[in-house]
């Protein structure tokens, strides 16, 4: 008896993982797809199993939306095998397909006027027979469908005359409506506004969580790191990289895949990592060397925006686990750190201060202590951007007037610069 | 349910209206008849089952030929005049009949062609039938001896019909794929180059000239019960078929991939759907002649009554292009000299299709 529990014990999960194996919800196995002759997809392996939810990043045109129509069957193959349930999808019957994965995709304008209701009823088509009214199946499905996306408030209303964002979870509705184990789903959050994007991420992962599988194309990095168990980078046709979000989303992979520069941190309210794009340095503007002394949250968003706005950007001295030091460190700055609560010592405030010395302005964030005063005094006055700062001479301004204000101190230099005058 | 309910109601309505319809066109002509006579004829015509014997008809070898007679008895007598009743029963009501499927016909085969073509310009026409049909037509009436077999009239339209609409649906298949935007200028190009050669027939044509444009205009005269008889079994059999498709159709406007994301089986919907039209369309004007609008407006005006659901809108337009057509005709025979009913049809139709255009924008469906 209980050699047998002992054995029941341990068969849940490696069956699970057997089955799971045998036949995953989604499946891509050396998927080539060609549109017009061009090569979309190339050797693309990919396997959903139930109770997942996958992330699908990547550039436009990087084949993710060619990816989720090749899964769902609407594209002939170049190569390769698509399957759902494990069945390549080649081989079954339409009806069959749309029993075992439902899609929403990313831009269905309606052109007729059906209620709500109507589209969302749509979602029964595979489970009824040609002749049969809906039965209390299909009415109870329609009704949760309703009810979880949050459209019943309107379902009455020609889905031409709702908003974009409340036709996309229509639709997300009459996915839900086909009661499939798979759900593929293209842009679900775009258009959306932040609370709506949330909820609609959230659902999806409740539904996951009931044990569908899902496969989303997801535009926003900080949603996707958020909700997906895994994340797949497409580019160029071809898996970058798969795994999970913090072991996917590093900034070698979004400058390879986007060609983007990104600052990756860690959201300090989700603990998910967070992609901040940054743009590409602009060669001809005003751009130029800039320390920034300080510490904290706000440093930190000094650091990033300056560095946005092209500048090369230093940072110090500041303590080594200060939220600065990890912006500076992600976009790339400079940094003269010295260790946690020890103080700034000599060494550290010597090279902040050559450094300081040479940058075109210094944007002090804060009263400084005495060794970063030290190192904010190393440049005149004028070419110093304060911020609550109010021990130092210089340009006094806001936050939010920071990369202005830095981008005129700049140009002024350049400007003494072609004159042949330096100041200090 | 709610569909169900709605979709009664409103057939019951335009039953109503076509009921109307057809008795007054029938009082109405050079005889004057009472409606109330009309109406008599018409109920004294219903007839049901009121008894079945089975028999044995032959004998062939040892196995028994069965046969079922099943005897139908009238439910009213009523006394009518018997003029009255010849006119109704032998000249007016073939006619209004014919009118009656053809409309029906037409403004259903129309509101599968724009549903199937997501296109508000689709018309029964637009895949080459009419034109097909035509030029079938005016052959045979310019050069009767090259039409095989000894087809009449009507044969040769019909069968010019299928081979325009099968041969531009063959056209644009390639791979098993029928893409509709290839569909629709397949058809276009098939029309055009038909055009031509119904010109150039013409151009032939000397002493049946007016025969050949009266049938290109459209025309319902001359029905006489045994014109009639196909049209009239095969054009509601042909429309049970569309009906059985209306949620598919449906779930097609959504656009192909989207409905076959759903579980349709889009190419065999799309052929299905395709030549359930034409055949229809082919039955009502290889008999009439080309008569235009019906299918193009009827649908129209019901989708904006009773919305774009299919499985009200297709028995709804059906019904209403029955009643218009009768109506149209009913106008075309008043007048001193008969006009062709397509004159009339166009000639109503086009100024109503201006006007829904001005008051709501018809850029979709």
């Amino acid at each position: 008896m209980s050699r047998t529990d002992s054995e029941t014990d341990a068969g849940p999960s490696e069956s699970g993982a057997e089955r799971s194996v045998e036949s995953p919800a989604l499946g891509a196995e050396n998927l080539t797809v060609s549109l017009g002759g061009v090569e979309v997809l190339s050797g693309v392996d990919l396997a959903v199993e139930p109770g997942e939810l996958v992330g699908l990043v990547g550039p436009n045109g990087a084949g993710k939306t060619t990816l989720l129509r090749a899964l769902r069957g609407s594209l002939d193959l170049d190569a390769g095998t698509a399957r759902v349930g494990g069945d390549p999808v080649a081989d079954l019957p339409a009806k069959e397909v749309a029993r075992r994965v439902a899609s929403v995709p990313q831009d269905a304008t309606p052109s007729f006027e059906f209620t709500v209701e109507q589209v969302v009823e749509m979602g029964r088509t595979p489970h009824r027979s040609r002749f049969s009214g809906p039965d209390a199946a299909d009415a109870a499905a329609v009704e949760e469908a309703l009810d979880r996306t949050a459209v019943a408030q309107f379902a009455d209303r020609p889905v031409t005359a709702v908003s974009g964002g409340e036709r996309q979870r229509v639709l997300l509705a009459r996915a839900l409506a086909q009661s499939t184990p798979a759900l593929l789903l293209d842009e679900p959050t775009a258009g959306l506004d932040v609370n709506h994007a949330v909820r609609t991420l959230e659902l999806v992962s409740e539904l996951v969580a009931e044990g569908k599988a899902a496969l989303a194309a997801i535009h926003d990095l900080d949603l996707a790191a958020r909700y997906c168990d895994r994340i797949v980078v497409l580019s160029d046709g071809a898996v970058l990289a798969a795994g999970p979000p913090e072991g996917v989303l590093t900034r070698g992979s979004i400058r390879e895949a986007f060609d983007a520069r990104a600052a990756i941190t860690e959201d300090a309210a989700t603990g998910a990592p967070r992609v901040t794009p940054l743009p590409d340095v602009a060669e001809d503007a005003s751009t130029g060397r800039i320390h920034v002394v300080g510490t904290g949250g706000r440093a930190a968003s000094m650091v990033g925006r300056l560095a946005a706005a092209g500048h090369a950007v230093s940072l110090g001295v500041a303590p080594s686990g200060d939220a600065a030091a990890a912006t500076a460190r992600e976009v790339g700055a400079e940094t003269f750190l010295v260790p946690a609560f020890a103080g700034v010592n000599d060494d550290a405030r010597e090279a902040a201060a050559e450094r300081a010395e040479g940058a075109d302005a210094v944007v002090v964030v804060g009263e400084p202590a005495a060794g970063n005063r030290a190192v904010s005094e190393t440049v005149p006055p004028d070419r110093r951007v304060l911020v609550d700062c109010g021990s130092l001479d210089g340009t006094m301004v806001d936050d939010e007037d920071v990369v202005e204000t830095v981008g005129e101190v700049v140009a002024d230099a350049d400007e003494n610069r072609v004159g042949g005058f330096r100041f200090g | 349910m709610r569909t169900l309910t709605r979709t009664a109601g409103w057939s019951a309505a335009l039953c109503c209206l076509l009921a109307v319809v057809v008795t007054a066109s029938a009082a109405l002509g050079p005889v004057r008849v009472p409606p109330v006579e009309v109406a008599k004829v018409l109920l004294n015509g219903l007839a049901v089952p009121a008894s079945v014997e089975f028999g044995v008809r032959d004998t062939v070898g040892p196995l028994l030929v069965p046969s079922v007679d099943v005897g139908f008895a009238p439910v009213f007598a009523y006394s009518v005049e018997d003029l009255h009743r010849q006119i109704v029963v032998n000249i007016r009501l073939p006619r209004i009949l014919l009118g009656a499927v053809v409309g029906f016909g037409l403004a259903a085969a129309g509101t599968v062609m724009q549903g199937f073509f997501r296109n508000p310009m689709a018309d029964p026409s637009i895949i080459g039938v009419s034109s097909g049909a035509a030029t079938g037509a005016v052959a045979f009436l310019v050069f009767p001896a090259t039409i095989p077999f000894g087809f009449g009239l009507q044969g040769a339209a019909f069968c010019g019909a299928l081979l325009a609409a099968f041969g531009v649906y063959a056209i644009a298949t390639r791979n098993g794929h029928t893409p509709v935007a290839t569909l629709l200028l397949a058809g276009v190009a098939v029309q055009t180059f038909l055009g031509a050669v119904i010109s150039y027939l013409q151009l032939q044509a000397e002493n049946n000239l007016r025969e050949v444009v009266a049938w290109l205009m459209g025309h319902l005269g001359n029905a006489s019960w045994d014109e009639v008889r196909v049209t009239v079994v095969a054009v509601p059999l042909l429309f049970l078929v569309l009906l059985a498709y209306a949620r598919d159709l449906n779930v097609l406007l959504l656009g192909e991939e989207e409905a076959r994301g759903l579980g349709i089986a889009v190419e065999r919907t799309k052929f299905v759907l395709l030549s359930v039209s034409a055949l229809i369309t082919a039955a009502g004007v290889a008999v009439t002649g080309v008569i235009g609008f019906v299918g193009l407006i009827i649908p129209h005006m019901l989708r904006l009554v009773v919305g774009p659901d299919h499985r009200i809108l297709l028995p709804t337009a059906a019904l209403a292009g029955s009643s218009f057509l009768v109506a149209a005709d009913t106008v075309a025979r008043l007048g001193a000299a008969e006009l062709p009913v397509g004159v009339v049809t166009a000639a109503v139709g086009a100024p109503f299709f201006l006007f829904l255009l001005r008051r709501r924008e018809v850029h979709e469906l």
